[in-house]
């Protein structure tokens, strides 16, 4: 069996175990969380060490699974996702130990949380479409129960069905595409080897109007679920009412599933759809950039900040796709799993604060590197990781991504684009960390204990894979770029080769 | 006469009678025991109808595949290693030439009645509706006051209609059984006599029951006055000069099948019924009448699908766009949870008609082997969810939304398996009604890309999904995080709710099947693959 197969069936089983496991055991509940979620994360971490760069898909299982249908049960690992994976399994294991906020309904925020972290996990090691979508749909409906029962603030019910809404409707104006796609490229299988093979064989494969649609499903589908101007409303205002493991699971690992898709399915088997839809991804990806970044500005919540600099971020993912060279997809890769760790870590602490003083308005708080240095020294780390400091693996990705789309047709938005990650970003984040960690300490006392030792394992964890990714790009970008390589459309694979001579 | 064809009817009918005559003898205490009686007989009969058909011997009675034709078979020989069959015309005359067997239907009472895989997979479907309906019904007992034992026997015969639906091959089968099933409704959905809504409910059911069938039957008279002959098969040959009666009867005829799977305009009906009815009724109606329905609708549409009436193929786009789309507007703002139900149903109806179009996309196969695979899943959600609206509205008297206030603190199973079966009606992996729903809209989107489909009704469909998902959720939000209607009474210390034992098996065997069928769904695929075969569509 592959290692990959026990990496997210250990978290679902493990659900399903914890429904048999009385409720009051809370110990032994968030215990099994943390050792389900802790093995698949030493998995990941083999996996990652064991990967063999450049050599196609490895740990490789397949299975029949509804053959009639040409679905069958098949994962493996490529330089894509092998990154996506190692991120998803630290972020699943941080955010199993951020759940000391919950006091009610133990044992069932953490079987949802499983679920959760199972269902992602898989959708990443999946290469069958349909798996992939059907696990990540399992990821999704924890989602919106975790808000509505657990969730914080007034109108954390609008928060609950606007998400649930507007991610349903991503998914299956995505599912649409997907479903169009295999019936126009006609392998009779779900399966993404074999349409790759099938449309490498057939050339050339489907017409440009029909990729250009089915490209456009799959964008605008797959956009909705990660929060792509402009319909990116439902994420600053979900990530705020969310429980803390659900916005670190949601806004780290989730989200990059769109974009995982729109990578690895749409740009190879779509070649001209994405040459055709690159302006307007690229300009849609400006929105995100400036509109959210400026709309992050205004914020007085840190979590409504958070969760819109995350909107933010996810400009420069789009950026690197529509680059549609080598250096920007790589780059876009970087990028999605630098965010991934950085969310994490960020939700993760300001559940820690909203825990521990009861709020996350910025004007209510501010010294808390007095009160609390651990966590007020990683939370300035993450905020100079948001501003795209040099060392931490944010930077490693955007500056990527910039290189990618100087390279590209768009110079300009490049420019425009670097303006407003280094000026708005940095303005953000740095009136956060001065509202928050520095200045007087507030006129009433909120109360607040620091991390100690155990509870700061998975900041440390998370700061440490930011640092390390961010100081040795390379263990990420020699996986990457073969990979990124093939996803490339022919014309722009010549070009590149061209450069590289 | 080859009576082997109907034996389960016949024994289902015999079920009936001897509840109905145990009943006379039966203590009022006792009753439910003829409820466990009736389970066990329909088990069997269940058990009996399960496994591969019969061979085809001489003296039975075939339809050779898409031809109006009964031919009796006289020999049976062996060429190329496969069965051929010597047959006689309905004249005596024999037929000049040899039959593969396996292009072949068994059919009897000539040709009223066939025994193919497709009757087969709904018979088992319906007799599985009717064994879940009679343990939800042995829990409903106590609330019926009078007549436990007739409700049994009723619940018999409205499946036997449903088995004789599965079956017909033509119009005066289909009637009969739809009859049988509508007249035993009537008086199923106002059995609680004593409560006003019941009644209203029978009495609407009645009428517009009356209007549907008379439409129905003139219907029929009118196809047979232009064909000549009362088979489905006709519908095959071009009515000549007679089209546009023949087409005045084939609308006719859809409207009383509309009427009985709740199709716009014929849909009326169903909220009312649906929320009037009792719970084990309103299920019955949800699945087995809808069920019957569609079966019919199948078996004509794909033996008509070469009709060039340029009315009634494009009349099936709107048809099923009209319903997905009223169905799920109008269940956005229902609070009353049979109601929600019955408008839900009403979309779900719109689904099921995908099917029905996808027969002229090119797409036959999937798009009615779809159907199959979608109601099989919907049987489980429906019984399961009036399982849990029977259980909970016992004590309330209610069936507003808010009963189900923290039901996951009253009673964590039911909690459970409801979620599940609103989870798979809401068509949400990995539960059967997700499949269900993806194999309705995969061959409907192929057909749009090659044009032959409307795009606009992919629109209405996956609209209609996301608008699903609200009113499905706001359930679940009734089952975990609902504060209830009345501050003072925290739904925290709301009494527990016992579930009696015959519940809490049917409600695990729904919950077992929604999953299985969800993660596991290629046996199931294979028999519905089979029994697709019997429509022959080319």
């Amino acid at each position: 069996m592959s290692p990959l197969t026990l990496i997210f069936l250990i978290p679902l089983l493990t659900a399903i175990v914890l429904l048999f496991v009385p409720a009051r055991m809370e110990r032994a509940v968030r215990g099994m969380t943390q050792a389900a979620t802790g093995i698949s994360l030493l998995l990941a971490l083999g996996v990652f060490t064991q990967f063999q760069p450049g050599q196609g898909y490895q740990f490789v299982e397949q299975h029949d699974w509804m053959p009639s249908l040409g679905i069958g049960y098949h994962v493996g690992v490529n330089g894509i996702n092998i990154g996506l994976i190692l991120m998803g399994a630290l972020v699943a294991f941080a955010a199993a130990c951020s759940t000391r906020e919950i006091i009610q309904r133990v044992k069932e925020y953490h079987i949802l949380l499983l679920l959760m972290t199972g269902g992602i996990l898989g959708a990443f090691v999946s290469l069958d479409i349909f798996m992939m979508y059907f696990l990540h749909e399992l990821a999704l409906v924890p989602t919106f129960i975790m808000i509505g029962v657990w969730g914080h603030g007034e109108d954390k019910n609008f928060a609950a069905f606007k998400i649930t809404l507007y991610l349903s409707a991503g998914a299956l104006l995505a599912l649409a595409g997907l479903i169009l796609l295999y019936t126009q490229i006609g392998a009779n299988s779900f399966d993404l080897l074999v349409l790759l093979d099938h449309a490498s064989e057939h050339n050339p494969g489907l017409n440009i109007p029909m990729q250009n649609t089915i490209f456009g499903l799959l964008l605008f589908g797959l956009g909705i679920l990660v929060s792509l101007w402009p319909f990116h409303t439902w994420a600053p205002l979900g990530y705020s009412a969310a429980p803390t493991a659900a916005a670190m699971m949601h806004a780290g690992v989730i989200k990059k599933f769109g974009l995982y898709v729109l990578l690895t399915v749409a740009l190879p088997l779509l070649p001209d759809g994405a040459t055709g839809w690159a302006w307007v991804l690229a300009l849609l990806a400006l929105g995100n950039l400036l509109w959210c970044g400026l709309v992050a500005l205004k914020q007085k919540d840190f979590t409504l900040l958070l969760g819109n600099s995350s909107v933010a971020h996810m400009g420069f993912v789009f950026l690197g796709i529509a680059s549609l060279n080598l250096i920007g997809i790589t780059g876009a890769v970087l990028v999605m799993i630098a965010h991934g760790l950085l969310a994490g870590l960020a939700f993760g602490l300001a559940g820690w604060i909203r825990q521990h003083t009861g709020s996350t308005e910025m004007e209510k708080l501010g010294g808390l590197l007095q009160t609390m240095p651990f966590v007020g020294g990683a939370l300035l780390m993450a905020l100079m990781a948001g501003c795209g400091l040099p060392g931490f693996a944010n930077f490693a990705g955007e500056i990527a991504v910039f290189f990618g789309v100087w390279q590209s047709d768009f110079k300009i938005i490049a420019v425009v684009a670097a303006w407003a990650a280094l000026v708005i970003g940095a303005v953000y984040m740095l009136r956060a960390a001065r509202n928050l960690l520095h200045g007087p300490l507030p006129a009433i006392e909120l109360g607040g204990e620091d991390a100690r030792c155990c509870a700061r394992l998975p900041f440390v964890l998370l700061l440490i894979a930011l640092l390390l990714f961010g100081l040795c790009p390379h263990l990420l970008t020699n996986k990457i770029t073969p990979a990124a390589k093939t996803l490339l459309p022919p014309a722009n694979r010549a070009v590149q080769s061209a450069h590289n001579q | 006469m080859n009576l082997t064809l109907v034996h389960q009817e016949i024994c289902i009918t015999l079920i009936g009678v001897l509840i109905l005559l145990l009943d006379l003898c039966t203590p009022p205490a006792h009753k439910t025991k003829l409820g466990w009686l009736g389970i066990a007989a329909l088990a069997l009969v269940l058990l009996s109808g399960l496994g591969p058909l019969p061979a085809i011997e001489p003296g039975d009675q075939v339809f050779h595949r898409g031809d109006a034709e009964v031919l009796t078979v006289t020999h049976t020989q062996v060429i190329n290693g496969h069965d051929h069959l010597h047959c006689t015309r309905p004249s005596g005359q024999p037929l000049d030439r040899t039959i593969p067997a396996n292009e072949t239907l068994r059919s009897g009472f000539h040709g009223g009645i066939t025994q193919d895989a497709l009757a087969q997979y709904f018979k088992t479907l319906s007799l599985t509706a009717a064994i879940l309906v009679l343990l939800l019904g042995i829990g409903f007992a106590s609330r019926l006051r009078d007549g436990v034992g007739e409700f049994f026997a009723l619940t018999c015969f409205a499946l036997v209609g449903m088995m004789f639906a599965a079956g017909a091959a033509n119009f005066v089968v289909l009637f009969a059984a739809i009859e049988l099933i509508t007249i035993t409704f009537y008086v199923l959905t106002s059995f609680q006599r004593h409560r006003l809504r019941s009644l209203e409910a029978g009495v609407k059911y009645l009428i517009l029951g009356a209007a549907a069938s008379a439409l129905m039957v003139y219907g029929i008279a009118l196809i047979y006055g232009a064909t000549g002959t009362m088979s489905f098969n006709a519908l095959q040959t071009p009515a000549g000069g007679n089209a546009q009666i023949f087409n005045l009867g084939l609308l006719l005829l859809l409207a009383g099948l509309g009427f009985k799977i709740a199709a716009v305009p014929f849909q009326v009906w169903a909220p009312d019924v649906y929320q009037g009815a009792p719970a084990p009724v309103t299920a019955f109606l949800a699945i087995g009448s809808k069920a019957a329905g569609v079966v019919l609708l199948l078996r004509l549409a794909a033996a008509g699908l070469q009709i060039h009436a340029s009315l009634l193929w494009p009349l099936f786009n709107w048809i099923a766009a009209a319903t997905i789309a009223y169905g799920s507007l109008c269940a956005l703002r229902q609070r009353n949870l049979k109601r929600l139900i019955g408008y839900a149903g009403i979309a779900s109806a719109g689904y099921l008609l995908l099917g029905i179009v996808a027969l002229r996309t090119g797409h036959g196969h999937e798009g009615s082997q779809a159907i199959l695979y979608y109601l099989a899943g919907y049987l489980f959600a429906i019984i399961a969810t009036f399982m849990v609206i029977s259980r909970v509205t016992r004590e309330a008297e209610d069936e507003d939304l808010s009963v189900l206030a923290g039901l996951y603190q009253r009673s964590p199973l039911m909690a459970t398996v409801l979620t599940l079966a609103i989870v798979s009606l809401a068509g949400i992996p990995p539960l059967a009604g997700f499949l269900g729903k993806f194999l309705l809209i995969k061959p409907i989107l192929a057909g749009a890309a090659q044009g032959a489909a409307h795009t606009a009704l992919i629109i209405v469909a996956l609209a209609g999904v996301v608008v699903s998902l609200y009113y499905y959720f706001i359930v679940i939000r009734e089952i975990y995080w609902s504060p209830g209607i009345n501050p003072h009474n925290r739904p925290e210390k709301l009494p527990v709710l016992e579930v009696d034992w015959a519940t809490r098996l049917a409600l695990i065997i729904c919950a077992i099947m929604l999953v299985a069928l969800g993660l596991f769904p290629e046996p199931l695929l294979a028999w519905t693959r089979e029994a697709v075969t019997a429509l022959a569509l080319h």
